[in-house]
């Protein structure tokens, strides 16, 4: 199975960024920020190429009697306690980690181009680039993990650089706040994956995902008849594993981070909380997908209701929303829970697999145009200085480059073809379809609401009524047209790859047929929506406000995101902190700290009394050792 | 006791008359270094000290091994050695001196200055 090629230099893949994180990290302001913008550039082109000639080689090579192969081409053992709890570092590359290895670097060269523009002049331009490369890093680490070990530290990683760069804008008491949401509440769902990987490879005396997923009875025979609460252990560990993927991934009830993490450079929204690191939870699912569908199903087909719900709920969320990039960011989280939905309803294998397969299409397509979305939107606030899409309308004659690119992503989330969100939604729908029509209903209606937010955003920021500006809107400069055009090129073609060819479940190759039912419908709902979303937002129009009257309950709570935060608040503040902390707090207080103070105060007393004994008088101290002196030969003679 | 005072007639001194005298020369040293305030004092209280351990280390190789020579080497070299340490004795006294215009030890109660 693990075949060493010599493919030593994917090592490189890893180190670049790392080594530009260090120099940069290091000299922070010492350099002109342009230096550091190159460099960063720089080394990110260098990754990309190398993903590239990767993959390349990867797809030409390692598919040996029709199956991918998984090839380990880097492997240390790091920490070795015992004989089986090991932490090794390694590099594994399968159909879908080489996927991810060329959808990362391409969005993060992206990303770094554009910022190159976008935040000149900012203060800690050097600071930015650094995180982006450790950022980088951290993700590349997390696809390639040959372990479920290493995979969670570098989680932990992405966790603390997505952290950071949220956190970029320090003085702003928002960015902050939304920082350390982010972090607290993923740390919570990282703390349910912890435990999930302690429990499976406590059982199964192993982390490493090829012994996983190699589909051996044997490595789950310690799990036989041990079960807790009326399900298997399996079941405990798959689903504790889940939990810590759906904080990254923003399923309910833990997306709550993820809108506030628009706080961050409109760059680093693009780059994290829309194309890579959201995407970890799917890519977690997806690489232990064979111990969830054989070990856990009942998890697996939680994990589709769980992805269900999401999608409808965040999209019914955007449909409010007047933040732009709030609207995209709900729109991440509904299409985020497209993928898990997709690999939720999938089987093993084939047809079957098509669910799987589906879901890594999608993560791809949804990637390329979910960041020009994002850096659109970045192009948009730079003109108009406001995320509010009160601020906008009528941009179209100002910006036509920005404009075009927008339109094209917005037609590829909206599922119309021939452009590539059209190939890789519809895959999924079939697949729910096939699971179960109730949930394919459901998941073409919610297809139906993205269409139609995305459409009403579109019309909002180009068109519509033409909002007074203080200074005449301007297209972005080149180095930020230069990122949208690639990925609009990519949007538009990317639908065309035989993507089954590459990424399946069981490595064989499988041949993408449309199913032209489901197909035919999900295009007609799309043009539907964008219809009424035309009709309604083109031109001012009473319609909006008439709809917000007549379903006031709806919009009212769908504008308040449904009250998951003021629930949120309600727990954390009025149950967890009252019952709680406060008695834990109490208690540090009273007993633990009034034990130690105890200790202090007493001896603080003894040594004020003992003080006068050190008088510095060197004949009392003589007089003293003669005392003890005679005392001493008394008690020798006379005892 | 009384055997002490007894052997005054016959002419030899007893042994214990020695130990007697040093007993009565440590005891004063030991009064002067206790009670005297100046440093020179306390010095000359230690020479009564180290003096009274120079008889007795005559007196016991005199008396108990008249043969060996080993204990008046001994207080020879505690001669010289007590002959240093009040050169070095009196070099700190003068210094003392030079900083704090006298040589009461009551002043010297503190590390630094």
């Amino acid at each position: 199975m693990n075949i060493l090629y010599k493919m030593e230099y994917t090592l490189l893949i890893l180190i670049l960024p790392l080594l530009s994180f260090t120099v940069l990290g290091l000299v922070d302001s010492k350099w002109k920020p342009q230096v550091a913008g190159t460099i960063g550039t720089a080394v990110l082109t260098t990754v990309a190429i190398l993903s590239y000639y990767t993959a390349w080689v990867y797809f030409t090579t390692a598919n040996i009697s029709g199956e991918y192969q998984k090839i380990i081409t880097f492997q240390t053992e790091w920490m070795r306690f015992t004989e089986y709890l090991h932490i090794d570092l390694g590099i594994l590359l399968d159909p879908i980690s080489v996927l991810l290895l060329v959808v990362i670097s391409t969005i993060s060269l992206m990303v770094h181009i554009y910022s190159l523009s976008y935040m000149h002049g900012e203060k800690g331009f050097e600071r930015y680039y650094a995180f982006l490369s450790l950022f980088t890093f951290a993700m590349l680490g997390l696809v390639v993990a040959t372990n479920i070990f290493q995979m969670y530290i570098f989680w932990e990683l992405v966790g603390v650089s997505s952290y950071l760069l949220i956190g970029f804008y320090y003085t702003k008491p928002e960015a902050v706040a939304a920082s350390k949401k982010a972090f607290i509440v993923t740390r919570f769902a990282d703390l349910g994956f912890l435990i999930g990987i302690l429990i499976l490879s406590f059982y199964t005396k192993t982390f490493d995902f090829g012994v996983l997923t190699s589909g051996q009875e044997s490595v789950f025979a310690g799990t036989a008849g041990v079960s807790f609460m009326g399900f298997s252990i399996m079941s405990w560990a798959m689903a504790l594993i889940f939990i810590g993927g759906a904080g990254k991934s923003a399923m309910f009830p833990l997306h709550i981070w993820l809108p506030d993490a628009m706080e961050g450079p409109t760059p680093v929204s693009a780059l994290i909380h829309a194309a890579t690191m959201v995407v970890a939870g799917v890519y977690l699912v997806a690489r232990l997908f064979p111990v969830y569908y054989f070990y856990a199903p009942e998890v697996l087909h939680g994990i589709a209701y769980i992805g269900a719900f999401t999608a409808l709920f965040a999209a019914t969320i955007a449909c409010v929303q007047t933040d732009i990039k709030r609207v995209l960011a709900f729109s991440t989280i509904s299409q985020i829970a497209f993928m898990m939905v997709g690999l939720g309803v999938s089987g093993m294998g084939g047809h079957h697999g098509l669910g799987y397969m589906a879901a890594m299409f999608h993560l791809f397509t949804h990637a390329m145009f979910k960041a020009l979305l994002f850096l659109g939107a970045g192009s948009v606030i730079h003109a108009v200085h406001s995320n509010e899409m009160s601020k906008m309308g009528g941009l179209r004659k100002y910006m036509p480059v920005t404009h075009i690119t927008f339109l094209i992503a917005c037609l590829a989330i909206a599922g119309i073809p021939p452009f590539s969100g059209f190939f890789s939604k519809d895959e999924i729908l079939s697949a729910a379809f096939e699971f179960s029509p109730y949930l394919g209903a459901t998941m073409s209606f919610i297809a139906g609401l993205t269409a139609f937010y995305m459409f009403r955003l579109y019309y909002g920021i180009f068109w519509g009524t033409e909002h007074k500006h203080h200074h005449t809107p301007h297209e972005s400069p080149f180095a930020m047209k230069l990122p949208l055009l690639f990925l609009a090129l990519v949007t538009v073609f990317a639908g065309f790859i035989p993507f089954g060819e590459f990424v399946t479940n069981d490595g064989a190759i499988y041949h993408i047929h449309l199913n032209w039912t489901v197909a035919g419908t999900s295009v007609a709902i799309a043009i539907i929506s964008i219809l009424f979303a035309t009709f309604m937002y083109r031109k001012e129009s009473k319609m909006p406000e008439k709809l917000a009257i007549a379903f006031s309950g709806l919009h009212k709570s769908a504008s308040n995101r449904f009250y998951v935060d003021e629930v949120y608040q309600f727990i954390t503040k009025k149950v967890i902190f009252n019952n709680i902390s406060t008695p834990i707090a109490w208690f540090d207080r009273h007993v633990i700290d009034a034990t130690m103070d105890g200790f202090a105060s007493v001896t603080q007393w003894t040594s004020a009394r003992l003080k006068g004994l050190q008088s510095g008088d060197v004949q009392d101290y003589a007089y003293t050792i003669l005392l003890g002196a005679l005392i001493i030969a008394g008690l020798v003679i006379f005892l | 006791m009384f055997d002490v005072f007894s052997n005054f007639t016959t002419g030899i001194i007893p042994m214990e008359a020695y130990i007697i005298v040093s007993l009565i020369m440590f005891f004063a040293g030991v009064y002067g270094f206790l009670s005297r305030k100046s440093l020179l004092m306390i010095l000359i209280s230690i020479e009564l000290i180290l003096n009274a351990a120079d008889i007795n280390f005559v007196v016991f190789n005199r008396y108990l091994y008249p043969e060996q020579m080993e204990g008046f080497f001994f207080a020879l070299f505690t001669i010289a050695i007590s002959a240093c340490e009040t050169a070095v004795a009196i070099a700190i006294v003068i210094n003392i001196y030079r900083n704090l215009n006298n040589v009461d030890v009551d002043s010297l109660n503190e590390l630094k200055e």
